[in-house]
């Protein structure tokens, strides 16, 4: 293997990990934040009827367990595009992210307790204000933990994408490999974790910031 | 005969779980720890099978210093039933109850004949060897879990608040089968509550902690309720001390006096005192009659006349030789709508009346002849 | 659509070294042997620091960090470092299904209620005799899960590993794609395989499922049942936490 004092490498080619940068994000993050739209309403509906329960959460389990590879092989079949296209990566993605969130979805908003929905109810909240107002607040700790799992799968996913040609960081990877050149290597997979972890750790601190009461709970070591 | 000599336990952050405590376990009784929370009752029973370890005194076990023992094999000759019974999920009823047996080295027929044996010895269907733990309800799995600790016949028997997580009717018939296998086997009992009454209920010997760890009475549940050692134990023993404490007095000693009866159908006649107790074909009593209050004295008493009455106590039986207590007697006398309380026979058939006055006056004899409360 | 198809039931790919059937049992091949490496490791590693609670930071930092780590690029780095073969690929494949079996050995330990552990040292079993009498088959069914995700985890990532020279289902990926666009047996190669290893991840999951069924104590089983009923109302799962593939 070449491993070549890294420096001038990164020095020359730093426009073009930008590029891989920016692409990458492009194709990891969208679909997650897509996915999450699609899984609030699914997850709801998932926690509300137990057939809609039934359904999705078995074709979560079973879209989960299709390989990556393959999904993102198998997209232009099933939709069409063409073989490189960004959507070959994306639709995968956000498959996987619906998957995980619709369950994450679903049994946070069960896990609210029945008397809070109910005094909100006595209160005179309408249903979907108090969706908006009452169970989704106190369901976010758990939907972002489903989220911070989405987003760090979706940045090491979004390489496999570089087999199939659809770039990113991935592409870094493999012309690294192909080139002999370890630097090339190390600095993509450096990249795809260091951005993975510092995403995840942004989510953690929103959580928290949005959610003030899960803090002072903390504090006070008491439970709801 | 279970002795702790000056036991401490200090945790390394500084908390005093249980602080010099000296108090010997009676063999063949049953002792209760009981106290508020946090005032070491648990910590000092667990450290009998050494679950926890003193760190200070010592602890004797038949005069044996317990930490010279190994601990599993220690434990394998010491029954421990906990809270929530903490059954194996994983096995059948039987097996669960036969765990210690074959831990000892029985063979597996053995010890799940002696695991049967036990089944039947608290009362449980032989049906539910077969089944799982999670099958069964809260107070069929505290018995599991009495079945488990006695399987191999150990001479004491550790129990943990193993009644306070069921319901009142449960706990009530769990604490009866306790008293009743008591009765039978003459095991060394060490139970821990945080409930008083089921203290008295159930203790030969009662141990009052006070938290942070310090023994505060060590006595009979009748001593406790009548000379409290100071106004801690006193107000944890909580109120009607005195009524309670009757519950400790046999009524033997008190006058039964006649009292009117009726049956059914019949008419009820002139009566003293205005009140008649309707009784059944086999004299058993249905409820009062207010004779002052019917319009005919001659017409027949029906259904409908019924008062329903007060608690019924019962009268000393010459087959169980178990009389009423004072305060059986006394809370029939009071709960009744006549001001007399039904002396019942053991088959349930009245014998006759008492009054408050006639129970009250008993009770001072009692104390003036020197039958003071021990 | 019909030229993956054609592609798919062309008897020529269903014979020989490099035919379907072939790849499938290569496939499956290295995915048992890297499940079972995995947990050898893995097993008893969660399960001491289950039972002991020592060493719970092995358990969370693996999972989290090894799930950032992209596995093309472990794959491909490890074959730069050594060389073209069967021992890299398996180190990484082992590498990435340790953390969901370890992580399900964990949970299953930790999750064995208290008051059953305490009453099983009460009554004077050794801690080993209840690590392996008591705790193990009652963490039964999470274990098992681990297994399972740490299973099509493998399966997935060696579909990828077809990159760097391995056999198995992933090739018809990559040598459909170096066939380029035009040709028949570029993209139809390319998809069917994919349908083959999709299909194969699917049955593979059945299997398992079916598996842990058989192999878990019916006592556990419901308990289990209800406490997962019962934790709804009151705490959520999240158990599709683990690698994805």
């Amino acid at each position: 293997m070449n491993i070549d004092w890294p420096w001038p490498w990164l020095e020359r080619n730093l426009d073009d990990i930008g590029t891989a940068t920016g692409e990458h994000l492009y194709l990891a993050l969208l679909p997650v934040l897509a996915g999450l739209l699609i899984s609030v309403p699914l997850g709801w509906a998932s926690s509300r009827w137990g057939v809609a329960r039934g359904i999705l959460v078995p074709l979560a389990g079973v879209l989960y367990t299709i390989p990556s590879l393959a999904l993102i092989t198998l997209v232009p079949l099933l939709m069409g595009t063409r073989i490189i296209d960004p959507l070959n990566v994306q639709v995968p993605l956000a498959i996987y992210t619906i998957a995980l969130l619709v369950r994450s979805v679903s049994d946070a908003l069960l896990a609210v307790p029945g008397e809070v929905t109910a005094a909100a109810t006595a209160v005179g909240y309408r249903p979907f204000h108090r969706f908006l107002t009452v169970e989704l607040p106190l369901a976010v700790p758990v939907i972002i933990a489903g989220l911070r799992v989405a987003v760090v799968s979706a940045m090491s996913l979004t390489s496999v994408g570089a087999l199939v040609g659809i770039g990113g960081l991935g592409g870094l990877i493999t012309e690294g490999f192909l080139r002999n050149n370890g630097v090339e290597l190390v600095v993509a997979i450096i990249l795809i974790v260091v951005i993975a972890l510092v995403i995840d750790a942004l989510l953690l601190l929103v959580g928290r910031v949005i959610t003030p009461w899960s803090r002072a709970q903390q504090r006070t070591g008491a439970k709801a | 005969m279970i002795e702790f000599q000056a036991v401490t336990k200090e945790y390394p952050d500084g908390t005093v779980a249980v602080d010099n405590l000296d108090l010997t376990v009676e063999d063949g009784k049953i002792t209760v720890f009981v106290g508020p929370s946090g005032c070491g009752k648990t910590t000092s029973l667990r450290m009998i099978n050494r679950m926890i370890d003193p760190t200070g005194g010592t602890i004797l076990l038949d005069g044996k210093d317990i930490r010279e023992s190994d601990p599993p094999l220690l434990r394998r000759g010491i029954g421990y039933v906990i809270q929530h019974a903490g059954l194996f999920p994983h096995r059948t009823v039987l097996d669960n109850v036969a765990t210690v047996p074959l831990l000892t080295g029985a063979g597996k027929r053995a010890a799940r004949t002696k695991a049967a044996e036990l089944m039947e010895l608290v009362g449980l269907p032989a049906q539910f060897a077969k089944r799982y733990p999670a099958q069964l309800s809260g107070g069929q799995q505290q018995r599991v879990g009495v079945a488990r600790a006695l399987a191999a016949d150990p001479p004491v028997l550790l129990m943990d608040e193993p009644f306070s997580a069921v319901d009142p009717i449960v706990r009530d018939d769990l604490q009866q089968q306790l008293l009743r296998l008591q009765s039978e086997l003459d095991k060394t009992i060490v139970f821990v509550t945080h409930d008083i009454d089921e203290a008295i209920k159930l203790g030969d010997r009662v141990a009052v902690f006070r938290v942070g760890g310090r023994l505060a009475q060590y006595d009979t549940p009748s001593a406790l309720l009548a000379r409290p050692a100071d106004e801690f134990v006193s107000s944890f023993v909580g109120r009607d001390r005195g009524y309670r404490a009757l519950g400790f007095l046999t009524a033997s000693g008190v006058p039964v006096g006649p009292v009117a009866t009726v049956k059914i159908g019949e008419p009820v006649g002139a009566v003293d005192g205005g009140w008649a107790v309707a009784i059944d074909t086999d004299g058993r009593p249905l409820g009062w009659v207010a004779a002052d209050r019917m319009s005919t004295k001659d017409l027949a008493v029906s259904e409908g006349d019924l008062i329903s009455g007060g608690s019924l106590f019962e009268v000393d039986s010459t087959a169980s030789g178990t009389a009423g207590s004072l305060r059986n007697a006394l809370d029939a006398a009071l709960s009744s709508p006549a001001a007399i309380g039904i002396a019942v026979d053991g088959d349930g058939a009245v014998v006759g009346g008492v009054t408050a006055d006639t129970v009250l006056s008993a009770l001072a004899d009692a104390r003036r002849s020197g039958e003071v409360p021990t | 659509m019909n030229s993956t198809f054609t592609w798919l039931f062309d008897p020529e790919h269903w014979s020989g070294p490099t035919g379907i059937p072939a790849r499938i049992l290569e496939h499956l091949g290295y995915t048992a042997l890297t499940v079972l490496i995995a947990a050898v490791i893995a097993v008893p590693l969660g399960a001491i620091i289950g039972h002991t609670g020592r060493g719970t930071f092995l358990v969370a930092g693996l999972s989290n960090g090894l799930r950032a780590l992209p596995e093309l690029g472990l794959l491909t780095l490890l074959v730069l470092l050594t060389y073209v073969g069967l021992m890299p690929v398996v180190i990484s494949l082992v590498i990435l299904a340790i953390p969901p079996v370890l992580a399900g050995t964990y949970a299953g330990i930790r999750n064995v209620d208290r008051s059953v552990v305490d009453a099983a040292h009460g009554m004077g079993m050794r801690g080993s005799t209840v690590l392996l009498q008591v705790e193990l088959p009652n963490a039964l069914p999470l274990i098992l899960g681990g297994i399972r995700a740490a299973t099509l985890q493998v399966i997935a990532t060696a579909t990828i590993a077809a990159y760097v020279s391995l056999g198995g289902l992933g090739r018809f990926v990559i040598d459909g794609n170096n066939a380029g666009a035009g040709s028949p047996d570029g993209y139809p190669q390319m998809a069917a395989g994919a349908i083959v290893v999709a299909l194969l991840a699917l049955a593979v999951e059945g299997v398992l499922a079916l598996v842990e069924r058989g192999v878990v104590s019916p006592g556990v089983r419901n308990a289990s049942k209800t406490q997962r009923t019962s934790r709804l109302r009151r705490r959520p799962t999240t158990d599709l936490v683990e690698n994805p593939t």
